[in-house]
C-alpha cells in the first residue's frame, strides 16, 4: 500500500460523517509502549533505533488489524507526504520531524496507526469517528494484547508501563476527542470551559494538539493523568467530561438562537456567500467558515447531506492535502487561490441556506 | 520521643541543624560540633559546600545524589533535568528517589492499577527460569555433579512441557 492509495481509500475520519458526529467529530486513544532492555528513542544510538524499528514493524504488521497495512520509514517519506499524514492525525508533528530510524504502520481503513520511535518505542493509536470512546478502547486493547504476544514491553508491577516521559507512566493511555464547539466560542465561554475541564484533570488543546490554535472552533480534549487508576476509569471520567461539554455547547446554541438568532444566521449566511464566491482563502479563514456551515447543518439551515463534504473539507483544505491534489508544492499565496477555487466548486452545488427551517425547528 | 538527634556523620549528639527547602522538597542535616567544623558549616561564606552537604545527606527515603546515573544506559540526573525524559526503562529504578515526589503531583495516584501484560510477563519469567536452570545444568556438568545435572535436566524438560501447550495455541 502507498500513500497515494491511502489517500484515495475512504477513511474513518473523512467519510463517516453523520448526525452522530455533530459535536464530537472523532475519538482517539493512544497507548505508549516501550521494549524491555532498550534505551528510549530519544536516548538510543542510531543502530539501536534501527533495530527497534525493524523489530516493531515486523511485530505490528503481523497482527490481524494491520494486514495489508501501509508500513513506512519516516526517512522514506517526502515532506508533503509527512504533512498529509499529520493533517489526517495519523502521525504526530514530532514523528514527522524525527531523526533516522522512525516509522509508522497505518491500517488500510486508517483507524489504526502505530508510530515507532516517536517519544516512545511504540505509540499505538486508534481513531473512530464520532463519540466512541468505549469502542475505541476495546479495539486498541485488543491490538495491544496481540502485540504483547510478539514483543516484551517494559513494565513494572508498581509503576505500570514504563515510558520515556513520566507524565505517560502507568497505563500510557491518552484518550481524546475532537469537538466542534462554535457556540461556546461565539458566546465567549470557552475560557470558562477550559478552566473547568482542567480542574477535572483533563486538557484542552487546538486541532493539531499541543501548541496549535483552535481554528474552526475545533478543540481536542484529553486526559492528563495516566497513573493511579485503571484504563476503564480514565475512559469513564473522560467520557463524562465530554458529555457535559456537549451539553454546554447545546445550551449555548439554544441561548444564542433565543437571544440573537439574527447574529448567528448572519454569520452562517456570510460564510456561505464567501465560500461560494471568494478567490483567496487562508487555511485559518477556511476552517472558520466551514465551522459556521457545519453549525448551520446542525441547526437545520443546510441539509444533512452536506455534512460529509464539510468534514472532508476540514482535512482537504489543509495545505498538505491541497498541494497533493495539485500534484506540486506551491507557495502559501498560491495555495490560498487553490483553496478558494476548491471551496467555490464544492459550494456551487450546496443549496441556499433555509433559515426558516432552523427557526421552525426551534418552535 | 525524647531521643536527641544524632550527627549524620558520626552519631554523636547533633548540635547544628540545617534545613533547606528546594522545589517543595525538604532536606535536613544534623551535625555534631566537630563535624560541623570539619564540613565548614559554621563558615557562612561556604555556601557551595553547604549545598553539597545537604544534597548528600538529605533525609529522603532514597536520596538522589548529584552523581546518580543509570547503570544500564548511562543517563544522569543532569540529563533528565535537560530533557525531561528518561534514557531507558531501567532509569525508573536508578532515579527512584527523584521520581517519587514528582509523581505525586503529576498523577491521580503513584501505583499502577490498570492493565498488566500477563502473557508477556509469564513468558519472560518462564524464559528467565529456563536460563537459570540451564546455567545450573552447565555448572553442574562442569563440576561433575551428575546427580544435580540430572535434576536440572528433568526440571528443564518439565518447564518446557508446561510452556508447550500455551505456545501451541
Amino acid at each position: 500500500m502507498t500513500i497515494d492509495s491511502l489517500i484515495a481509500t475512504p477513511s474513518e475520519l473523512t467519510d463517516n460523517a453523520s448526525a452522530k458526529t455533530a459535536i464530537v467529530l472523532m475519538t482517539r486513544i493512544r497507548l505508549a509502549r516501550n521494549l524491555v532492555g532498550q534505551p528510549f528513542p530519544g536516548w538510543a544510538r542510531p543502530a539501536q533505533r534501527t533495530a527497534v524499528l525493524e523489530a516493531c514493524r515486523e511485530a505490528v504488521t503481523a497482527t490481524a488489524p494491520m494486514k495489508r497495512s501501509l508500513s513506512v520509514a519516516v526517512s522514506g517519506l517526502s515532506d508533503l507526504e509527512k504533512q498529509i499524514l499529520v493533517e489526517r492525525h495519523l502521525i504526530s508533528r514530532e514523528l514527522s520531524g524525527s531523526a533516522q530510524g522512525s516509522g509508522v504502520v497505518i491500517s488500510r481503513d486508517q483507524t489504526f496507526s502505530v508510530m515507532v520511535n516517536e517519544e516512545d518505542h511504540l505509540r499505538i493509536q486508534v481513531l473512530r469517528s464520532g463519540f466512541q470512546l468505549r469502542k475505541a478502547w476495546n479495539a486498541i486493547n485488543d491490538l495491544d494484547t496481540a502485540l504483547e504476544d510478539r514483543l516484551d514491553f517494559a513494565f513494572s508491577p508498581t509503576l505500570g508501563y514504563l515510558t520515556a516521559c513520566p507524565t505517560n507512566l502507568g497505563t500510557g493511555l491518552r484518550g481524546s476527542a475532537m469537538m466542534h464547539l462554535p457556540a461556546l466560542v461565539i458566546a465567549g465561554q470557552m475560557e470558562k470551559v477550559v478552566r473547568a475541564v482542567n480542574q477535572l484533570g483533563m486538557v484542552v488543546r487546538g486541532l493539531f494538539g499541543e501548541g496549535s490554535d483552535a481554528s474552526g472552533s475545533i478543540f481536542q480534549i484529553s486526559n492528563q493523568t495516566t497513573l493511579g487508576e485503571p484504563e476503564e476509569e480514565i475512559i469513564k471520567r473522560l467520557g463524562s467530561v465530554l458529555e457535559s461539554i456537549v451539553e454546554h455547547e447545546l445550551n449555548a446554541r439554544a441561548k444564542l438562537l433565543e437571544a440573537d438568532a439574527g447574529k448567528v444566521f448572519d454569520k452562517i449566511g456570510r460564510a456561505y456567500g464567501i465560500l461560494q464566491n471568494s478567490h483567496l482563502l487562508s487555511s485559518n479563514e477556511a476552517m472558520n467558515l466551514l465551522s459556521l456551515i457545519r453549525l448551520g447543518v446542525d441547526l437545520g439551515v443546510f441539509t444533512d447531506g452536506c455534512r460529509a463534504a464539510i468534514d472532508r473539507l476540514f482535512i482537504e483544505a489543509q495545505p498538505g492535502h491541497l498541494q497533493h491534489a495539485q500534484k506540486a508544492p506551491c507557495e502559501p499565496g498560491q495555495r490560498d487561490l487553490l483553496r478558494a477555487a476548491r471551496l467555490r466548486s464544492e459550494f456551487a452545488n450546496v443549496l441556499r441556506p433555509d433559515f426558516n427551517a432552523a427557526a421552525n425547528s426551534r418552535s | 520521643m525524647t531521643n536527641p538527634l544524632k550527627c549524620d556523620f558520626c552519631a554523636k549528639p547533633a548540635t547544628v541543624h540545617l534545613t533547606r527547602i528546594e522545589n517543595n522538597k525538604v532536606h535536613k542535616v544534623d551535625l555534631c560540633d566537630a563535624c560541623a567544623q570539619i564540613k565548614g558549616v559554621t563558615d557562612p561564606t561556604e555556601f557551595s559546600s553547604l549545598a553539597d552537604l545537604l544534597s548528600k545527606a538529605s533525609l529522603n527515603p532514597e536520596p538522589v545524589a548529584a552523581g546518580v546515573r543509570c547503570e544500564q544506559c548511562g543517563f544522569t540526573q543532569a540529563d533528565f533535568k535537560k530533557h525531561g525524559r528518561f534514557g531507558c526503562p531501567s532509569c525508573y529504578d536508578a532515579f527512584k528517589g527523584l521520581l517519587a515526589p514528582m509523581l505525586e503531583g503529576m498523577h491521580k495516584g503513584t501505583t499502577h492499577t490498570g492493565k498488566v501484560p500477563q502473557v508477556a510477563l509469564s513468558r519472560r519469567s518462564l524464559s528467565d527460569r529456563l536460563s537459570q536452570l540451564e546455567n545450573g545444568l552447565t555448572a553442574a556438568i562442569k563440576a561433575e555433579h551428575y546427580e544435580d545435572a540430572a535434576r536440572f535436566r528433568d526440571e528443564i524438560t518439565q518447564v518446557k512441557q508446561s510452556a508447550g501447550p500455551k505456545q501451541a495455541d
